[in-house]
């Protein structure tokens, strides 16, 4: 599903990813931890197309084909959705508006048929229903003045309409408290499935108690230095990140 | 919303150089050779079958036009207007009065539809009747004379009246004496003075005490003629207790000189009465060079002249090279209130100077101001608003928020507003705003997998939903596409 | 004069013109200060006093108010015979202008050692390329008159990297009716850091006129709180202007309090000549009776990644009108820059009036400026809150009036000055309704 080659990449001429070496097979979920500045939200950055950050070297296969020069809505419509670490406020376009529009964009781009109304709305409720998603939640404003567990399941919400190939999850424990994190994480093993790879970014082991991922990649000034099962995930609760703060920038 | 998926849509349709209005109807003009003088004042009467008493209205106007200068305070440039350089009158040549749609120009029609009139109306036009529960009158200036007026026999039942201005003058000479120039004096600015004076045609609207207008009236406005200055002059009038809302739609063909539009807008609202008025404006704004486009100088005021009266304005301003236009409110009745809701998009290199004045001098009168700017390309957007409470308006309250938007680093985006309170117990909010679409806003829709152009659309469309909302439903819809199609292009 | 002439609509321009003739020649300063001298008057009858007209002066129409003028201050040593303390108990070195004149005599330099005080006859007579320097593009015809008819003032510069603890005060005193013009020069170095006091006083009654233009530069990382106030005579009209340009890292915190004066206006422009600077400008006006008191404000963002907060506050009572207004301008290149603007306006009286103008000129896409104004009375829900208390009615609208103007006060970040100013808005309050003006 993906294979990521000896990708560097750079933001305003700093190198931040330097020879990021990885492969997620196709069905897995595999984890990225790592010392704050070690680069994972920059990959989860440069994975999904930001503007901004330049691959100076390497590639990004995903799905059979390199996505490196693909700009972030085609990478979105071939599959690949990160759930944002911090989702972002866009005044006055009511949630639902913006979940209809993603998705038909989406589905318009790989020359599906729009969605009926009915359709999209018998979808959505699904789908929310699972997350603990109220009505009144959608019909807000997309993200305004959601609580961080509101926008957190609002993101995983997207997820399971936007039906991805690869999801990309930024921190997605950050800012929850346990009931949220386990509603979160319900959500997000509900949509494991064969078809689907996932990329687990965290800074805690404790995400992975709900999420087990199949394999567990250490990351460190810009590289993966080391990958084990999820038994890596509680030696480094154990041991913190001491040991490879040395590979720091 | 639907709205926001067919803008969307729309956006990704339109061929970005095409400005779609940007089409020259052939027929034959009836017009008055270029220039100004008292003769042409005189023909543009004799033309209307006026009464002595209008044509002496309108060589007053002329005269004290002579001694005015043009006034230079806004924010906008552009080259001195030669007003020997205009023609001042052109009518299509039609049938006189057509009282059916038989008798209209059947390239008129074509026209109507070219211009993408709202199915609606066209179908109103057409004859269609049953078509939908809601009904528009339509009004049409086409240059300076309104060519048809629909539903004029079941609005009469009413009791209300709804013609060409020039009709009312002839037909109706005691309400116009009343109340024309009675909210915007003969004198009151440059362009409003000289609009008095050669004002060509526009609509009137009477509404008697206590009567609701069973439907809403709508007119479009269209500049047609080479070099023809467009002149209109509309007057509405609310009796006690009654209700209306107008709607006015405005597109322009494609020219290459700029053309000068100079319209006066009369309200009148007696004792709880309400009028409320949309404009959606898109004329032409010239080229992608700022070669061409329209001089839009209008004067626009409402006059809450009885008690617990109600005016709204709502506008939604995306055409025309200059737009120099403050729709504003007198709030003279006591309890009486005042709305301005507007929408202006720029781009290319178009300038909007707009805002309103909403001046209390009644009791307990309230005013509410939302104004959204969005400046894109090489444009400049000013928001310019003044908010006065004179002494004896206690009680009085205003809200005002505006809010800009800028799309690009070359655009600039002004706000002006003067407060002016004499009154302790008035109670005056303002606040403004200035920001850009956050990079990472857009980026957050681009890896949900909207296209940029969608992603701004979308954004822009939550920034002005407040505005959106105050507009009759068919003009939404339409309003949300004109601000997508006039942004095309502005994000690289 | 080689001026072009011009029929001069107002006695009061006619009667300056007079002077500026009688005057010329005896000015102090170099051959090329008395032709700037001449310049500048010829700028100010092209422009001519003031009036509505004049957008910049919208709401303070000198055309109308300065009806006659005062005699010329002559630069004689006026004697003054008891100087009166505006903030008694704030400790500060005290620089005393009498008239226009530095006057050495009366002044208190102590415990501010490095910094240079001379007199700003020394600049003019060495053609100093400072004068002038600030308020070039200002196009301001009262600045210009300043420039054509100053007759003193003080010149203090700041070395780069001195930390003054005391607090230095430019006293400017009117000693009888006559019109003084005064120019000040102050120059703030590099790393340094000073607090600046400005008072202006003169005598009950008399009707004065004060024209008090201050050119500033504050070097880069230095660190600047400078307070003005105005406590001129209740007859006096009071025309005062700071133009300053701050440098890079610069934190310039600066407040105006407006209390005196029949007719008066305070200018201040700020431009940025260096990135990451942070202005923090703040005011308080107290008026009463007829009093007319306008604050405007350029802040010019010229370049990237600068920050300004502008809070003011103004308490009307009687007839009195309070004027603000006040712009921010991000030029083309300040990208980042960051501006927050409000202002509000308390009417304690049926016949007072406020006046508001707060403008953002904006010509850069990646910024967040905003501006707020508000105006109105003493909220009603808040009032009887305490009065319900069993607070009196005065007291309760003291507090809650000296509450209203302290935030503004207290944004300078200085406590000892914010002490001494927010001590003047008590006795201000204390003597509500006992003064008519």
């Amino acid at each position: 599903m993906l294979e990521i080659k000896n990708l560097h990449a750079s933001i305003d001429g700093k190198e931040i990813l330097r020879g990021v070496d990885l492969v997620v097979p196709t069905g897995e979920v595999h984890a990225i931890m790592g010392p704050n500045g070690s680069g994972k939200s920059t990959l989860s950055y440069v994975l999904s197309g930001r503007d901004g950050y330049d691959v100076t070297e390497g590639e990004i296969i995903f799905d059979g084909s390199d996505i490196v020069e693909m700009p972030a809505e085609e990478r979105a419509a071939a599959g690949v959705f990160l759930a944002f670490q911090y989702p972002l406020e866009i005044p006055g376009v009511a949630t639902m508006t913006f979940l209809k529009a993603a998705l038909n964009a989406q589905r318009k781009a790989r020359g599906e048929a729009e969605l009926t109304t009915p359709d999209f709305i018998r979808r959505v409720k699904v789908a929310s229903e699972k997350l603990n998603v109220s009505q009144e939640m959608l019909r807000r404003p997309l993200n305004v003045g959601f609580s961080g567990g509101e926008k957190k399941r609002n993101e995983i919400l997207q997820m399971a309409l936007l039906e991805p190939k690869l999801a990309i999850l930024d921190e997605t424990d950050s800012g929850l408290d346990i009931d949220a994190l386990r509603v979160v994480s319900e959500g997000v093993n509900s949509l494991r499935s064969p078809e689907r790879s996932m990329l687990v970014i965290t800074h805690y082991q404790r995400l992975l108690d709900h999420i087990v991922p199949d394999k567990v990649h250490v990351m460190s000034a810009g590289r993966i230095v080391r990958t084990g099962g999820p038994e890596l995930a509680l030696e480094l609760e154990a041991k913190g990140y001491a040991d490879y703060a040395g590979e720091a920038a | 919303m639907p709205a926001i998926q067919e803008t969307v849509d729309q956006v990704s349709q339109i061929d970005v150089d095409q400005y779609k209005y940007g089409f020259v109807t052939d027929i034959e003009s009836d017009r008055a050779p270029k220039g100004l003088s008292e003769d042409i004042v005189r023909f543009i009467s004799a033309k209307k079958n006026e009464p002595d008493w209008m044509l002496e209205w309108r060589l007053d106007a002329y005269r004290r036009w002579l001694t005015m200068t043009e006034p230079t305070w806004s924010r906008v440039h552009y080259p001195k207007i030669d007003f020997d350089d205009l023609y001042y009158y052109s009518a299509p040549k039609s049938s006189p009065g057509p009282k059916s749609l038989d008798e209209v120009d059947p390239e008129l029609l074509a026209m109507y539809e070219k211009l993408g009139i709202p199915l609606r109306e066209r179908e109103i036009l057409a004859g269609v009747e049953g078509a939908s529960d809601r009904r528009v009158a339509v009004d049409a200036v086409f240059d300076s004379v309104s060519v048809v007026t629909t539903f004029k026999e079941e609005l009469k039942k009413a009791g209300v009246i709804f013609c060409a201005i020039s009709e009312a003058i002839r037909e109706y000479p005691e309400i116009v004496k009343k109340y024309l120039g009675s909210v915007v004096p003969v004198t009151d600015n440059y362009y409003a003075t000289l609009n008095s004076a050669v004002f060509s045609d526009g609509s009137f609207v009477y509404i008697p005490e206590g009567v609701r207008c069973p439907m809403e009236l709508s007119t479009y406005f269209r500049i047609n003629e080479r070099n023809t200055g467009q002149f209109e002059r509309t007057l509405i009038i609310a009796e006690k207790g009654a209700h209306v809302s107008y709607l006015e739609g405005c597109t322009a063909p494609m020219r290459d000189e700029n053309q000068l539009h100079a319209a006066v807008v009369e309200l009148v609202a007696l004792e709880d009465a309400e009028i409320k008025y949309s404009t959606v404006q898109n004329w032409y704004p010239g080229d992608k060079d700022g070669k061409g486009g329209i001089y839009n100088f209008v004067t626009k005021r409402g006059d809450c002249r009885g008690d617990r009266s109600k005016i709204s304005w709502t506008q939604v301003e995306t055409g025309s090279a200059i737009t120099w236009k403050y729709p504003s409110c007198i709030l003279r009745g006591d309890d009486s209130q005042g709305e301005f809701y507007s929408i202006a998009v720029s781009n290319g290199y178009q300038q909007v100077d707009s805002g309103t004045k909403m001046i209390h001098l009644g009791k307990n009168t309230k005013s509410r101001i939302i104004s959204k700017g969005i400046a894109a390309g090489r444009s400049d957007n000013t928001y310019r608003g003044l908010v006065s409470a004179h002494r004896k308006a206690s009680g009085a309250r205003n809200f005002t928020n505006c809010d800009s938007l800028l799309i690009g680093d070359k655009c600039g985006a002004h706000t002006v507003p003067y407060i002016e309170s004499k009154n302790a117990s008035a109670v005056f909010e303002h606040e403004a705003t200035t920001s850009k679409i956050a990079d990472d806003q857009l980026f957050y829709c681009l890896q949900r997998g909207l296209s940029s152009e969608e992603a701004v659309a979308l954004i822009v469309n939550g920034f002005v939903k407040d505005v959106i909302q105050q507009l009759p439903m068919e003009f939404a819809v339409e309003a949300q596409k004109l601000i997508s199609i006039s942004l095309e292009g502005s994000v690289g | 004069m080689n001026a072009e002439p011009r029929i001069l609509r107002t006695q009061a321009e006619e009667t300056l013109a007079l002077e500026f003739a009688a005057a010329r020649t005896q000015l102090p300063g170099s051959p090329a200060i008395a032709a700037a001298r001449e310049s500048a008057f010829a700028t100010f009858q092209k422009l001519g006093l003031p009036h509505r007209r004049t957008e910049a002066w919208r709401y303070t129409d000198l055309r109308a108010l300065l009806r006659t003028m005062p005699p010329l201050a002559v630069g004689a040593t006026a004697e003054v015979s008891s100087l009166a303390d505006p903030l008694p108990g704030l400790d500060r070195a005290r620089l005393v202008v009498v008239d226009g004149i530095f006057r050495p005599d009366l002044s208190d330099l102590n415990g501010i050692d490095g910094v240079t005080v001379r007199p700003l006859v020394d600049l003019l007579q060495a053609s100093d390329a400072r004068i002038g320097q600030q308020i070039a593009t200002l196009n301001d015809a009262v600045v210009s008159l300043n420039s054509a008819l100053m007759i003193g003032g003080v010149s203090i510069e700041v070395p780069a990297g001195a930390r003054i603890e005391r607090a230095i005060e430019i006293a400017h005193v009117t000693s009888s009716a006559v019109a003084s013009h005064v120019r000040n020069i102050v120059t703030v170095g590099a790393d340094a850091s000073v607090r600046l006091l400005e008072t202006h006083v003169g005598p009950a009654g008399s009707a004065y006129q004060a024209n008090i233009v201050t050119e500033a530069t504050v070097g880069d990382r230095a660190k600047v709180i400078w307070a003005k106030l105005q406590s001129e005579g209740n007859a006096a009209v009071h025309l005062g202007t700071l133009a300053v340009t701050i440098g890079t890292e610069t934190q310039f915190d600066h407040l105006t309090l407006m209390i005196g004066a029949t007719v008066s206006r305070a200018q201040t422009f700020v431009t940025y000549s260096g990135e990451n600077a942070r202005a923090g400008l703040f005011g308080a006006t107290m008026l009463r009776g007829k009093q007319h008191a306008d604050i405007a404000l350029s802040v010019d963002h010229a370049v990237p990644n600068g920050a300004s907060r502008e809070l003011f506050k103004a308490v009307m009572d009687g007839r009195s009108e309070g004027v603000f207004q006040g712009r921010i301008i991000v030029r083309p290149d300040a990208q980042k820059t960051d501006g927050r603007m409000m202002t509000q306006g308390l009417l304690l009286s049926e016949d007072a009036s406020f006046f508001v103008k707060p403008e953002l000129e904006i010509f850069a896409d990646d910024v967040q400026c905003a501006h707020g104004a508000t105006s109105g009375e003493i909220d009603d829900d808040i009032l009887f809150y305490l009065l319900s208390r069993g607070i009196p009615r005065p007291e309760a609208e003291t507090l809650l009036v000296t509450a209203f103007l302290a935030e503004a006060i207290e944004g300078l970040g200085d406590e000892a000055i914010g002490d001494a100013f927010e001590e003047i808005s008590r006795n201000w309050l204390a003597t509500r309704g006992q003064e008519a003006a």
